[in-house]
């Protein structure tokens, strides 16, 4: 990575005893989109409101430009918020509302007006200028604020949860507008999420947040197929956790005995110790389900499975197995339709597929 | 259809001891009072055939024989020798003069049979100008004579309407003074309830109990206890005058009792919750994060106060201006035990007519007019908070 643009360097908030993030350290780059996730009250917003300058860090610093930026008053931050309420002035009109940090800054009248109507138009809410936010709806507010946090080019816009109130086919609108200007501002936004297919998508990291600490930071790819801990493996996307005790290691990987008495392959973990308890992450889209164990099954691990329930998802069914004693998830292409509960198949799954993570 | 009907019944008979109790002590006396300040004492009652006889005069040609017929009549038919003395001293006040003519007259009247020469009795009853008292007096039951006095006025024998030589009457003066003090009490009210509103709203848990049992805590005691308090404090060897003179602020005692200073330090501490009250109630409803919004947007947290929390709490600034103005005009025992003299407010001279000289219809009067200012007041409040939700 460059020089970093932001960096928290071992960063605390505490409300007396209740500590809400604990040392901290996030590097982020100029341009870059990152993407916070993590469960409600893991302190995704604590770190925006500490970045923005409205909580002092109890330790630590926070550090912009290469420079610490704990005496810089908000107003002088230069950081736009799309705050996880919206927070829109009520007695001001949506062009008003948006107007206002041009009007803070001086930009005369005439160039407002412009600079407000194009705001507007990106977030389509150019017919709605003059009414007041009470006269929206809760998506059309959100519209507001992020057109608003926007309008006025700041180097670092912050979300939090901007897009939590849009219905899904102007959520994936606004998503592709947000990257896009992204891409073309050259913005540094810092995204607060709960829902991970959309920090999948649009960022270029994830921070996945756990109990105020960074579970683990990386690209989507890296944290979907290579979680490191047993929390973010099972907070993106769904997962099967299978634990087993190391029986032999060896330098392709290790062997491992499930609960039910059954050995798997894992293509990771050489320098394991044999013995050691250790936990896999496997995706149910990994998981192929056959009549047999399918072409592949010399090199893989293949597993005789009941099938206990099947549902319906449109492009895929999932299936629930029990794998002679392991609850397993699977994601089954349609044709396995007619696989009926109470029915036999045979799961089977790479060995490099299988992933190993700390619990 | 019917239990509709037994429904709203109960309900009708649950509100009905409010509506009694609002109707007796409320309407009943309110009209009373209205009604005291504008009926007329007699003329109409003693005059009848005259009031009919003037009610197409011109008032200036010179008076016919049948205004002179009409008013014989009436005094001959009228026995009530209290009607006719009452109606004598209002002719009197409106026309000097009176009292010895109508003596005359009613007394030739009552002697004479048939028809009277009026003028043959007394020259005067040529002069137009006693005829114009009578019109003026007999052209209703209703009378303005006393809302006018309230507000410095009379009408001139023809009838116009005329104010009154600034020696007669003082009424204006003292309603502008009582405008003056009750606009300097909310005045002082907002200076001081706005940011301890703000402060009051700003902080949580026991300190904001603290704060806020501090400005109720003058409610639940007697406002005599409380006047007299502050009487306490003002005077010359007072806490506050020894205080200042021990700090070394001051070298001799300010004068704060009987003085408008006095009256308003006194008025605003009673008062001070109508405005603390509404502006915090209006303050702690804003959004918490209007504040940080405006600050991420650039605002100095002074612009950020004076674009948004400034015209977001208004609301409660205007209903408690007009909730401490309102109450401030009709104060009576602060301005009587703190004022001096010229600090007295309109409702001691209210007070004054109605026990002091029994003069229920100047009471009730300067009471209409006090209420008239309310209601105008109220109603210009109305306006801007109907227009204020509308914006918002
Ligand atoms: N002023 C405060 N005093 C005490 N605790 C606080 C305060 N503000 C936040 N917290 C606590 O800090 C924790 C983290 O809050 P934060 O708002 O950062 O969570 P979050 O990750 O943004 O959650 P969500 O996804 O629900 O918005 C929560 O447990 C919250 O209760
Ligand atoms: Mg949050």
């Amino acid at each position: 990575m460059t020089q970093p643009y932001i960096r928290f360097d071992k960063v605390t908030k505490a409300y007396g005893d209740f500590t809400v993030v604990e040392d901290l350290y996030l590097d982020i780059a100029k341009g870059e989109f990152v993407s916070l996730l993590g469960p409600s009250g893991s302190g995704k917003t604590t770190l925006l409101m500490m970045l923005a300058g409205f909580e002092p860090p109890t330790r630590g610093a926070v550090i912009v430009d290469e420079k610490r930026i704990d005496q810089l008053p908000p107003h002088r931050r230069n950081m736009g918020v799309v705050f996880q309420s919206y927070a829109l002035f009520p007695h001001m009109t949506v062009a008003a509302n948006v107007a206002f940090p041009l009007e803070m800054r001086g930009v005369p009248k005439a160039d407002r007006k412009q600079l407000v109507d194009r705001a507007l138009d990106m977030v389509q809410l150019g017919a709605m200028a003059d009414r007041k936010p009470s006269q929206l709806s809760g998506g059309q507010q959100q519209r507001v604020a992020l057109a608003r946090a926007l309008v006025f080019e700041p180097a670092v816009v912050l979300m939090d949860e901007p897009l939590g109130a849009l219905d899904k086919q102007l959520r994936e609108q606004m998503q592709l507008d947000i990257r896009d200007l992204h891409k073309r501002l050259g913005l540094t936004i810092i995204f607060v999420t709960h829902d991970q297919s959309e920090a999948l998508t649009m960022s270029d990291r994830i921070a996945v947040f756990n109990k105020g600490r960074i579970e683990q930071i990386g690209t989507p790819n890296e944290i979907y197929d290579h979680p490191t801990t047993r929390f973010v493996a099972d907070f993106i996307g769904e997962t099967n956790l299978l634990d087993g005790t190391i029986e032999t290691s060896d330098a392709s990987g290790l062997t491992l005995s499930l609960p039910g008495g059954k050995r798997i392959r894992v293509a990771a973990g050489s320098n394991e110790a044999a013995g050691k308890t250790v936990t896999v992450s496997l995706r149910p889209e990994k998981i192929r389900l056959g009549a047999d164990a399918g072409p592949s099954s010399s090199s893989g691990n293949s597993i005789p499975a009941t099938i206990l329930d099947s549902v319906y998802h449109g492009d895929h069914l999932r299936m629930v197995l029990d794998a002679e004693g392991t609850r397993l998830i699977a994601k089954a292409d349609r044709r396995f339709g007619d696989l009926q509960p109470g029915s036999k198949a045979v799961a089977s799954f790479d060995p490099a597929d299988c992933w190993l993570v700390r619990s | 259809m019917s239990i509709a009907c037994g429904k709203r019944l109960a309900a009708f008979g649950l509100v009905a001891p409010l509506l009694l109790f609002l109707v007796l002590f409320f309407v009943w006396p309110l009209v009373t009072m209205m009604s005291n300040a504008v009926s007329d004492p007699g003329a109409g009652r003693a005059l009848p055939q005259t009031a009919a006889a003037l009610s197409n005069w011109d008032r200036s040609s010179p008076p016919t024989p049948e205004m002179q017929a009409a008013l014989v009549d009436d005094l001959r038919t009228t026995q009530d020798d209290q009607l006719i003395g009452d109606l004598t001293r209002q002719l009197n006040s409106a026309r000097s003069g009176f009292r010895t003519l109508m003596a005359k007259t009613v007394r030739t009247v009552r002697e004479e049979q048939g028809a009277v020469d009026l003028v043959q009795v007394d020259q005067r009853w040529e002069d137009v100008s006693f005829w114009q008292a009578i019109a003026a007096a007999t052209a209703s039951p209703y009378t303005d004579r006393n809302l006018l006095a309230a507000i410095d006025m009379a009408r001139s024998p023809t009838g116009e309407i005329t104010a009154l030589p600034a020696s007669a009457s003082a009424n204006l003066a003292i309603l502008q003074r009582t405008f003056v003090i009750a606009a300097g009490t909310t005045l002082a009210c907002i200076l001081i309830g706005f940011p301890y509103a703000m402060v009051a709203a700003s902080v949580t848990g026991w300190k904001r109990q603290v704060m806020l049992a501090a400005v109720l805590l003058p409610l639940w005691t007697s406002l005599l206890v409380r006047t007299a308090a502050w009487f306490i404090l003002l005077q010359d060897n007072g806490l506050i005058n020894r205080l200042l003179q021990t700090l070394g602020l001051i070298d001799a005692p300010l004068a704060l009792l009987f003085n408008r200073t006095g009256v308003i330090i006194a008025m605003t501490h009673v008062l001070l919750p109508f405005m603390v009250l509404p502006i915090f109630s209006v303050l702690i409803a804003i959004p918490t994060n209007l504040l940080p919004a405006a600050a991420s947007l650039g605002a100095h947290p002074l612009r950020a106060f004076w674009r948004v929390l400034l015209p977001l709490s208004l609301r409660g600034v205007v209903s408690g201006s007009l909730l401490v103005f309102m109450a401030a005009i009709g104060y009576y025992i602060t301005p009587a035990l703190i004022g001096g003299p010229t600090d007295q407010m309109i409702s001691s001279v209210i007070a004054f007519y109605a026990t002091g000289t029994a003069n229920w219809g100047m009471a009730g009067a300067l009471g209409i007019v006090l209420l008239v200012a309310t209601i105008a007041l109220y109603v210009v409040y109305d306006r801007l908070s109907a227009s204020g939700t509308e914006r918002a």
